[in-house]
């Protein structure tokens, strides 16, 4: 271990339980996407982007391991979960600021599937969500919270910050400032 | 290069704490002295025909948690005259969490004819002992001559959404185990859940 990484893995600690690999290459992305697409009606259609993805994990899997230049933040979060509320409006800012950068920030969210139309949706529109939104519907997450991350408990927030080279998953809710000092461990000349 | 000798070594510190946080499958799980719904105090002692317990931390307001109700009384029915009652506690802090209040708590019950006792983890002192993180997160104990003994931790089922769409009844499972003399398999799963709301220190 250099002692830039060393440095790297001090900051990940302090700033929480997160875990901390240097990826040597990304694994190539061989899932086969199994996207559920949902059909909406009358409210889902007034959405200006395409409808809200709904995927299971192996659906979840490609988003996860894209091996490309651009920085990826990954947000599990619902509707009903006020920590996440909380910190969402960090993500977003984070997603607008870096918006012509490498930087994409993706909200993965576990709100119940029949809930999608009278929840998700009308959260999406009020709040003015901005960075793009799928769905998790997967209720075996036993067979999946390990694939996310081997120390996730399953609690949300979650996040996964990654790009080809490395990766951060954290199980806590986070504050703009600690979003920005996670960046900085990025090895990137975007931002 | 002393500062961050310092730091490693607060790392550290930190690191081992946040594994040793908790029990796992295989501690001594320490009895407790909580306020139940219907004001009088619970111990796991209290049991005194009890072959083992279902410790699950839940509450009021977490969808989760809403969802496994009815399955958590059901549980109950079945599996209390056996010998395995469910005891819940609710963890979190009402200061961040309304919802989970004392008083919020008795009108749940009310309302959900709660068969099991459903104590308020006053002062969130039995929550670090046990290491839950999410509602609802079951611990099963097995009373053992030397105590009580963590069995099983995790998950109730593998489908939150819909109780008819279970495949595995990880806790069922996990109880039967235990009634047959053996060890649960699994005896860990994870299930995605509320983070339980902790008091700002």
């Amino acid at each position: 271990m250099t002692k830039k990484q060393l440095n790297k893995l001090i900051l990940a600690l302090l700033i929480g339980t997160g875990s901390y690999s240097v990826q040597a290459q990304m694994s190539s992305v061989t899932a086969i996407a199994l996207h559920t697409q949902t059909s909406f009606n009358s409210e889902a259609s007034q959405l200006t982007e395409a409808a809200i993805k709904v995927v299971d994990f192996n659906g979840l899997k490609p988003y996860l391991e894209k091996g490309n230049d651009t920085t990826y933040i990954i947000n599990f979060w619902a509707t009903w979960c006020a920590p996440c509320i909380k910190e969402l409006p960090y993500f977003q800012q984070i997603n607008d600021e870096f918006a012509d950068k490498k930087l994409k920030v993706l909200l993965v969210s576990l709100d119940f599937e029949r809930q999608i139309e009278s929840r998700l949706i009308p959260f999406i529109k009020k709040h003015k969500v901005t960075p793009e939104v799928i769905v998790l519907s997967d209720p075996d997450s036993n067979a999946w919270i390990n694939k996310v991350d081997q120390s996730w408990s399953g609690s949300i927030p979650a996040t996964i910050f990654y790009n080809k080279d490395q990766r951060m998953f954290f199980e806590k809710e986070f504050t703009y400032a600690e979003i920005r000092s996670i960046l900085e461990l990025f090895d990137s000349d975007e931002f | 290069m002393k500062k961050l000798t310092i730091l490693t070594i607060a790392i550290l510190t930190l690191t081992v704490n946040a594994i040793a946080q908790g029990y796992q499958v295989g501690d001594k799980a320490a009895d407790f002295k909580l306020k139940n719904v219907n004001g009088k105090m619970v111990s796991l002692a209290d049991f005194k025909d009890a072959k083992g317990y279902v410790v699950i931390f839940t509450c009021n307001h977490c969808p989760f948690s809403i969802a496994y109700e009815d399955r958590i009384n059901d549980l109950n029915k079945k599996y209390a005259p056996l010998g395995y009652p469910v005891i819940a506690i609710n963890p979190n802090d009402p200061a961040i969490a309304p919802d989970d209040s004392y008083e919020k708590m008795q009108v749940r019950a009310k309302e959900k004819n709660f068969s099991f006792p459903y104590l308020f983890d006053d002062g969130q002192k039995v929550l670090p002992l046990y290491g839950a993180t999410r509602t609802p997160h079951v611990y099963l104990l097995e009373k053992t001559a030397a105590g009580n003994k963590v069995a099983y931790i995790g998950a109730i089922d593998n489908n939150h959404q819909d109780a008819s769409a279970v495949t595995e009844k990880y806790l069922e499972n996990a109880i039967e185990a235990l009634r047959n003399n053996k060890q649960p398999e699994p005896n860990f799963t994870k299930a995605i859940g509320c983070t339980i709301k902790i008091a700002q220190k």
